[in-house]
């Protein structure tokens, strides 16, 4: 079923069309990955898909519903959760503090004035930290953590919301190669159990080819190719312009072990 | 009207806007560069006017010609720039690690030391200057007579543009100020000398001050009281043309010279809140003035500067808590007057934690909050005087007209961040002051009404004295338990980062609004205690320095600490009802001890407490 | 605790009474509080309190006041906002025991003083503020003033310019209480003196902030025939300057209360304007009664300056202070508000009493004109005007103040 129709999603900063007439689908429990070069446009899509950026054109369906425009917090509460390129977490909060926060936030209890915060959600919180493998951290001031610990921590702020969409821009951004494998599989993880749909954008192509179903190619704003990893792949159009021989060898690479 | 005065009164403007502009452009400078809110620009455009009145007679004495005039006003501006380098080297230079906000107590400090070293230098006395030669009559335009020496100014503002333009661009000084002005971070990674470009920058700011000030000794006499007549113009057109922003600053001393010459002929009365209600419609329409940039989006992995975790109380903060209760309670046994300070000291303690509430818990900086202070001492003051009903109801009231004011300005306020979001605070709280300064039959203007006295039953000092403690302590207490509740973590969260609050689902202006109000109702029922404590209300009660009394208390006590305002409250009324009665010159010592506090509890007096405990035996 | 501001003599007297005890067991000093805006406003306030210190040692030096005892004055710093005014007066009241309170100049603080001397039912004789309200609208029982307030003065210049041919006038006020008041009371008087006169234009600038340009500019628009100017301090150098050079003075007549004090005559140095109708104090061209002259004299010779009309107030106070002792003979403040009403008092500028009606004081000023003389402002042609011929009238006092 889809979960997510975007059409003619359009957007202007100044003189740069930073998205033109951008339109794609995406079902439930599906990955969806969005590539291109820097500056290609990803992160202002994923921000008129989450909320950040109104567009100026076009149309966001949520299942089935027009949310084109609304804001990041009214989408949250229809299930929509995000990551972000640079990675958005309370710095004066414990790692366990942030996500109560969200915890609160998804449970309405933002405005009450006498409860004690430190104490509520304590245990859903714990849970969705054992989730992405960061329980044991839960103590320390997230700001001390390693980049790569923090992305988790995101993953786990946002999933507190049980999202049914979940926007991810670059979620393995700074990351170590090897943390980079293990955070995309347990995202895919998450995704097809809770039959969440993820999309994501990633440089990583390693990354992208052995975790998406469908990837988009987004070049000056445009489309310019989609499809299954294969069919990306073998695009000579996409080969060119972004992919070039490394990106095509490691799209390759990827894929073997899924299919083998 | 006809069109000669109409070009007149223009010409008027335009001398104004330039003269406007010249002080202006110093501080907007030092701010794009500093993040500095600089409070001593004022004393050193005071410096520059009375640097003139001294050395350009004495060159006179020469010969009168129009060069030495020119002369001695470059001097002048020229040591004061030296004296902002001073500035910059002895106190802003140790302070660059601390809050930004510390910078802005510390050059408040430096305003209280200069007002008195000016009044001990040149006494008390206005010290006329001589006119400049050459440009002593007037010229006659139409069938009107013009100053001549205004001509020259109209020709000083853009003749300072087009200098600081070609500074900025021919220079590597001025294009460090550039980079600087939009990127801190940047400046530091190209390796450049940071300390070299500060001063440099605070001497140009200064010296551009002192050139605004050396400029009108023809116009008007150096006085004690220009530092502050000053500071509020040139901020709001600092603020209406974009912090950091030259040819912004220049655009919005136009539209503020010529609005004042217009305005004077429509609205001979409001002159006073015309300029802040401009600023206001401008931020409101432009959050960030006419050429200004958004501030560099949040993100940056720095920790916030105030409350980071509010914990809970430990031992030592229990007994001291406990000692601090018994004290005040213990009061009466000292005396009357010790009851007095006392019961004001409460009343600040409050004052400053609900600013606290602001600033440390939500990031929302502020320097408008004795607004609500004041109208919640006129919400329970006018019931009393006006509508003859007693004190309890008048308490009763107090915080409501405290958060009401609060929710109305707020909804425009929280559309805002960082500084101006506090330069938009200090608009609203300028044209509150100018409305219960303007509005006599309603507030009494600025002799303010009496007859604000409590209830029977309460009219001791020690009785009201416990009144307050019971009252404020109770809402001290609320608002400490706020921010350990969800409410005040949200605030919080908010803070560290809108984006992500926003992605978790909360509304986040509409939290800081509900903030700001609560800690306006909070402020208010302050204000009505202070008022039946005084037996009075007058406008001083929302003005400026007021404000930045309260800002003063936070920090002293430390913004990153939920009860450390009440230390900072105390610590602060003490030392002033200390340095008072004491010498004329409590604010040179008053000065003295906030800029000690700064260098030596940069983190406030609740930050040094925590350090002492934390060191290892 | 030793305090700067204390009176050298008193310490003298302090340290005398510590070695003697015996002797001087009787004479303890009479302690009154000083609260004034000796800070913020030290061009008025300082030659003021020399003037009091001066008082108070002749006082002291002719044998002190009540049968002997030395008089001290406390002096505070009133920080210049009611809010600290209070409590300083508390802290006079309270920790340094005086008798009553005295001073303030700001008409704010000088309401907030009396109201909260009321409320704890204590003397306060106001000096400086100059608002009607003081004896009027907020007068109380317990609050007394000496110094002519805004109507006083305003009905001075009033008398001065009835006659004059000048018919349209424009006003130029500071934006608050006093700027207001004071032109109110002229243009409601104005019709009395100079019948058809009318006001043609009004400029209200904030105090302290005159944009002087369009200030002139637009009073010079509505071609007045004379100008009543209420600006004072740095706003009035500000407006004669701009006024001298656009010519807004030339052939019209001007009054403006209080240019003629030496605290705003000094600062305009050069360019005091000719012909002015002014109120004011010229210390140097007094020569009766003899003691004000004495006066002058004694106050050149201890501080080497001429005093100035802040002077002559501390002084007639503290004249005014030493009578209620010794008519009163006792501390108690029913019997010294009871005194005081009514007192008549010989002063260096002749008698002044505190009328029982409003406790206003009958002190007056001098009305004169502005002239330049060796490139300094002063005044010429002026006389003394004795404040008991310009008070508010009776039904207007019993219309206006609270009943007792
Ligand atoms: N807030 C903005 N203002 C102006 N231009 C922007 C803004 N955000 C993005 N752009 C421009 O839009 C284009 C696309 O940017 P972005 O969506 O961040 O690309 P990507 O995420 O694919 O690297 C770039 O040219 C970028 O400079
Ligand atoms: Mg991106």
């Amino acid at each position: 079923m889809t979960l997510l129709a975007v059409e003619g999603l359009t957007k202007r900063f100044g003189g740069v069309l930073a998205a033109k007439s951008v339109s794609f689908a995406l079902d439930e429990g599906e990955m969806l990955a969005i590539i291109g070069p820097n500056g290609a446009g990803k992160s202002t899509t994923f921000n008129m898909v989450g909320g950040q950026l109104r567009p100026d054109g076009g149309s966001v369906m949520l299942a089935g519903k027009d949310v084109t425009g609304l804001p990041s917090r009214a989408l949250c509460r229809m299930g929509v959760g995000r990551t972000f390129q640079v990675a958005q977490t309370f710095l004066s909060f414990s790692v366990l503090g942030n996500v109560q926060m969200a915890l609160l936030a998804h449970h309405g209890q933002t405005r009450q004035l006498l409860s004690d915060a430190a104490v509520m959600h304590r245990d859903a919180a714990l849970a969705l930290l054992d989730r992405v493998g960061m329980a044991a951290q839960a103590g320390r001031p997230i700001g001390e953590l390693a980049y790569g610990d923090v992305k988790r921590v995101e993953l786990a702020i946002a999933l507190a919301a049980a999202p049914r969409l979940l926007l991810m821009d670059e979620p393995t951004a700074g990351m170590a190669p090897s943390e980079r494998t293990a955070l995309m599989a347990l995202v895919a993880g998450i995704a097809r159990a809770e039959r969440i749909g993820v999309l994501f954008t990633e440089h990583d192509m390693d990354a992208v080819f052995a975790h998406a179903d469908r990837i988009l190619v987004l070049v000056r704003g445009e489309i310019i190719a989609r499809g299954s990893p294969e069919e990306v792949r073998a695009d000579p159009e996409v080969q060119r312009v972004y992919l070039g021989h490394s990106g095509t060898r490691a799209a390759g690479r990827a894929r073997r072990p899924v299919h083998g | 009207m006809e069109w000669s005065f109409l070009l007149v009164q223009a010409l008027s403007g335009l001398a104004s806007a330039s003269s406007l502009f010249v002080i202006a452009s110093g501080l907007t400078i030092v701010f794009g560069v500093t993040r500095i809110v600089n409070f001593a620009h004022g004393s050193f455009y005071m410096l520059g006017a009375y640097l003139a009145v001294t050395i350009v007679p004495w060159l006179l004495e020469f010969d009168r010609s129009p060069t030495l005039f020119f002369v001695g006003v470059l001097a002048s501006a020229l040591v004061v720039g030296l004296l902002g380098v001073a500035m910059e080297m002895l106190l802003l230079r140790r302070i660059y690690r601390v809050p930004e906000l510390f910078q802005l107590l510390a050059t408040f400090g430096v305003v209280l030391i200069v007002q008195d070293l000016v009044q001990l230098a040149w006494g008390p006395m206005d010290i006329p200057g001589p006119r400049a030669p050459g440009l002593r009559h007037g010229v006659t335009i139409l069938d009107q007579r013009f100053p001549a020496y205004e001509l020259f100014l109209i020709v000083v503002g853009p003749a300072v543009l087009a200098l600081l333009w070609l500074l900025m661009h021919r220079t590597r000084f001025g294009v460090l100020i550039r980079a600087a002005t939009q990127d801190r971070e940047m400046v530091g990674a190209l390796g450049v000398n940071q300390a070299m470009l500060f001063t440099g920058t605070l001497f140009l700011g200064a010296a551009l001050a002192g050139l605004g000030g050396a400029l009108q000794i023809p116009r008007i006499s150096a006085n004690a009281h220009m530092d502050l007549s000053v500071i509020t113009e040139a901020f709001v057109v600092t603020v209406i043309g974009g912090m950091g922003s030259v040819p912004g600053a220049f655009i919005a001393a136009l539209l503020i010279g010529l609005l004042q010459a217009f305005g004077v002929l429509i609205f001979p009365k409001i002159t006073l809140v015309l300029v802040f209600l401009l600023m206001a419609a401008v931020l409101v329409v432009k959050p960030w003035g006419l050429l200004g940039r958004p501030e560099a989006a949040a993100g940056r992995a720095v920790l916030p500067e105030g409350i980071l975790d509010p914990g809970r109380m430990d031992w030592a903060g229990k007994v001291l808590a406990v000692v601090a209760l018994a004290v005040m309670l213990a009061l009466p046994l000292i005396d009357a007057y010790a009851v007095k300070v006392g019961t004001e000291v409460l009343i600040f303690a409050l004052a400053a934690v609900s600013l606290n509430f602001l600033v440390g818990n939500g990031g929302i900086v502020s320097f408008g909050h004795a607004a609500y202070f004041g109208l919640g001492a006129y919400g329970a003051g006018l019931l009393v005087v006006k509508a003859g009903l007693p004190m309890e109801p008048a308490l009763i009231a107090a915080p409501i007209a405290g958060g009401l004011a609060a929710a109305l300005f707020g909804f425009f306020v929280v559309r805002l961040s960082g500084i101006y979001l506090a330069m938009l605070t200090m608009a609203f709280a300028q044209i509150a002051y100018a409305v219960v300064f303007q509005w006599v039959e309603v507030t009494g203007g600025d002799n303010g009404l009496v007859g604000v006295w409590p209830s029977h039953w309460a009219a001791s000092r020690e009785v009201y004295h416990y009144l307050t403690a019971v009252l404020t302590l109770a809402a001290i207490v609320f608002l400490r338990r706020v921010i350990h509740a969800p409410f005040g973590a949200t605030l919080r969260a908010a803070r560290d980062s809108a984006q992500r609050a926003d992605a978790i689902g909360i509304d986040v202006r509409m939290h800081r609004w509900l903030g700001f109000t609560l800690a306006g109702a909070a402020a208010g029922l302050a204000g009505g205690l202070y008022a039946f404590s005084k037996g009075s209300i007058d406008p001083t009660l929302l003005g400026i320095p007021m404000s930045v009394d309260f800002l003063s208390m936070i920090l002293l006590g430390g913004i990153q600490s939920v009860l450390g305002p009440v230390a900072g409250a105390a610590a602060f009324h003490s030392l002033k009802d200390f340095f008072l009665p004491l010498t004329d010159h409590w604010r040179l010592l008053l000065g003295l001890s906030i800029i000690a506090m700064v260098l030596v509890f940069p983190r406030g007096l609740a930050g040094a407490f925590a350090s002492l405990r934390r060191r290892p035996a | 605790m030793t305090r700067i501001t204390l009176p050298r003599r008193a310490l003298g007297a302090a340290a005398l009474a510590t070695l003697a005890r015996p002797a001087f067991a009787q004479a303890t000093p009479i302690r009154i509080g000083e609260l004034n805006s000796y800070s913020r406003m030290a061009a008025f306030a300082v030659p003021y309190r020399n003037a009091m210190q001066l008082a108070q040692d002749a006082v002291n030096a002719a044998g002190g006041v009540m049968g002997g005892r030395p008089m001290e004055l406390v002096f505070r710093d009133d920080g210049s906002t009611p809010g600290d005014a209070v409590r300083v007066a508390e802290e006079l009241l309270t920790r340094e025991n005086v008798a009553f309170l005295a001073g303030t100049f700001l008409s704010n603080v000088g309401l907030a003083v009396a109201d909260f001397a009321n409320q704890r039912k204590r003397l306060f004789l106001a000096t400086e503020p100059l608002t009607d309200a003081i004896t009027m609208a907020q007068g109380n029982r317990y609050t007394f003033r000496v110094r002519p307030g805004t109507y006083m003065q305003t009905k001075m210049l009033i008398e001065a310019i009835r006659g004059k041919t000048a018919k349209r006038w424009a006003i130029v006020a500071p934006n608050y209480e006093y700027g207001q008041s004071a032109a109110a009371n002229f243009k409601r008087m104005l019709g009395d003196a100079i019948p058809g006169a009318e006001i043609v234009a009004e400029q209200f600038p904030a105090l302290g902030r005159v944009d002087a340009g369009a200030t002139v500019g637009a009073l010079a628009q509505s071609r007045p025939d004379g100008i009543f100017n209420v600006l004072f301090g740095p706003d009035l150098t500000a407006f004669v300057r701009e006024g001298n050079t656009r010519g807004l003075f030339e052939r019209r007549t001007v009054v403006s209360l209080l240019t003629g004090e030496p605290e705003y005559l000094i600062p305009l140095g050069d360019e005091t304007p000719e012909g002015w109708i002014v109120t004011g104090y010229a210390p140097d061209q007094i020569d009766a009664p003899p003691a004000h002259k004495a006066f002058i004299e004694a106050y050149k010779a201890r501080f080497n300056d001429t005093p100035r009309l802040g002077s002559l107030l501390g002084y007639v106070t503290v004249q005014i202070i030493a009578n209620l002792l010794n008519k009163a003979n006792t501390l108690e403040t029913e019997a010294l508000v009871n005194a005081l009403a009514g007192l008549a008092t010989d002063t260096i500028v002749g008698g002044v009493s505190m009328r029982a009606l409003d406790h206003q004081g009958t002190l007056g000023t001098w009305v004169g004109e502005t002239t330049l003389s060796r490139g300094k402002g002063t005044m010429k042609n002026a006389r003394y005007a004795d404040g008991a011929n310009y008070m508010f009238s009776e039904t207007e006092v019993r219309a206006a103040r609270p009943p007792a």
